[in-house]
């Protein structure tokens, strides 16, 4: 049996609503309403029992977190629990005002997205006018503020070109921290992949070009760089193995081994207002499925490489092989590796919309 | 694509730790008692650090009101240990903490 050790990390997705819709969201394919969130009295209930469980980090995200009325009462109890706050936000739905009130709560960190390095491929992408002037305003106020500020850089086919514009975009902004994160193409992404997967060289000129700019940038920004895995050899450690030391929250409650589990129609979740944290995080079946290496198949578990990536992505290899206890086919030592490369024909991005379900690719 | 250096602006260029810098955590960045594990821990956006006691003692130092020298004295008296290799390993430890922007200096020490 395997050792459950406490987890250090929570994703809490607030809400699905959102001012953005971008084709990569990383929210699921059915999107939930207000009236399903949890209350803030469930928040509060659920940080006070992760912060006794040993969670060290909460990352506050969506949809768009920043439209809870009762955010700086959630980032207070954070505070209040010790657990270092990071607000995960677009940035285009909040006042200076907001922020400073988020900041007095005891916000340690934002991050901010932008969807393009220039205004017209922030608009293209997020479907939002104005959005990147707003953005701007809304980094230029943390960094006042004096709140540590990451710009996230969600990178695809139709911004890849503008990687180095978005490394000037953060230097000038004066942000700590750049992440430069490959779209991984799970829910919306998946579905919309023909239209959002750069070419392989497209991809490697930008591993190159990011190698050598962090580098050059050593002590002045730094850049995290997540790369896309589609025209990977080996798969990404993903989560650093299933209910290793993370989970995900949703908006309405349910408790989930990483955000994108959803997608593995044969899992179920619990959740949070019918059971307590612990006993989700140690007895859930959702969690205990694939942790550790007895989920393993023989060709994973007789990898010499199954400490370091665990198998890779439970989600990608239910979404590509149809069987979440799969090698991940990001690995070339899986039967199904040359299937992540076959793309649907390429058609217009399909949108978020909360309330309708989009058509099949 | 584009291989040009971008323009890096005049107030963040990269810090150089010498004996006389007074080091401070970045504001990003927490030490911390996780009282759970029975262990010191340093927190920074999508990053949990486990600092061993050396490290945990430096850290606790960096306050931006003592220097690397004074920082390094104590330490070797702490440790009874030769001061001028203490001050060497404190500042290879530093410069590598500045280049990863955990730690930063005061530039006007009080």
């Amino acid at each position: 049996m395997t050792r459950i050790l406490a987890p250090l990390g929570i994703l809490a997705e607030l809400t699905h609503r959102c001012p953005l819709q971008c084709g990569y969201c990383s929210n699921p394919l059915e999107l939930l309403k207000a009236n399903r969130e949890l209350s803030t009295g469930d928040w509060i209930s659920t940080f006070r029992q992760a912060a006794s469980l040993g969670v060290l980090q909460v990352h506050l995200s969506g949809g768009e977190p920043t439209l809870r009325k009762d955010l700086d009462q959630i980032i207070a109890c954070l505070a209040e629990n010790g657990i270092y706050s990071n607000l995960i936000t677009a940035g285009v739905s909040f006042s200076r005002e907001d922020l400073s009130r988020f900041r007095q709560a005891g916000l340690d960190h934002i991050q901010i997205s932008f969807q393009g390095a220039l205004p017209e491929t922030t608009e293209l992408v997020g479907h939002l006018k104005g959005a990147h002037e707003k953005k701007r305003a809304a980094a230029g106020w943390a960094v006042d503020l004096g709140l540590p500020l990451t710009i996230n850089a969600p990178i695809h086919k139709l911004n890849i070109h503008e990687v180095p514009d978005f490394v000037a975009l953060a230097l000038e902004l004066g942000a700590e921290r750049l992440e430069i994160a490959n779209v991984q193409y799970y829910g919306w992404a998946h579905l919309n992949r023909a239209a959002l997967l750069p070419s392989y060289d497209a991809v490697m000129a930008q591993v190159e070009y990011v190698h050598d700019i962090r580098e050059r940038l050593t002590g002045i920004l730094n850049i995290d760089f997540v790369t896309p895995d589609y025209y990977a050899d080996y798969p990404k450690p993903c989560m650093g193995g299933w209910g290793a030391d993370a989970m995900a929250i949703t908006p309405d409650g349910q408790v989930l081994p990483c955000h994108a589990a959803q997608t593995i129609s044969s899992l179920t979740f619990d959740r949070v207002t019918e059971k307590s944290l612990s006993e989700i995080w140690h007895h859930s079946d959702a969690f205990n499925r694939y942790r550790g290496d007895s989920w393993m198949p023989e060709t994973c578990r007789s990898c010499e490489r199954k400490d370091i990536d665990f198998g890779g992505c439970r989600c990608q290899a239910f979404a590509v092989t149809g069987s979440a206890a799969e090698t991940d086919p990001a690995c070339i030592k899986s039967p199904y590796h040359a299937h992540l490369r076959k793309m649907p024909a390429e058609g217009p991005i399909q949108r978020r919309v909360i309330g309708k379900s989009p058509q099949p690719a | 694509m584009l291989l040009s250096e971008p323009f890096v602006p005049r107030e963040s260029q990269r810090l150089i730790i010498g004996p006389d810098s007074h080091p401070v955590l970045h504001r990003h960045v927490r030490l911390r008692r996780d009282e759970i594990r029975g262990k010191w821990v340093i927190l920074a956006p999508e990053k949990v650090l486990w600092p061993d006691e050396i490290s945990v003692e430096i850290l606790s130092r960096c306050t931006g009101k003592i220097s690397v020298a004074t920082l390094s004295q104590d330490l070797a008296k702490a440790y009874d240990a030769p001061a001028d290799q203490v001050e060497a390993d404190v500042i290879e430890f530093l410069q590598e903490w500045a280049d990863r922007l955990l730690i930063r200096t005061e530039e006007t020490p009080s």
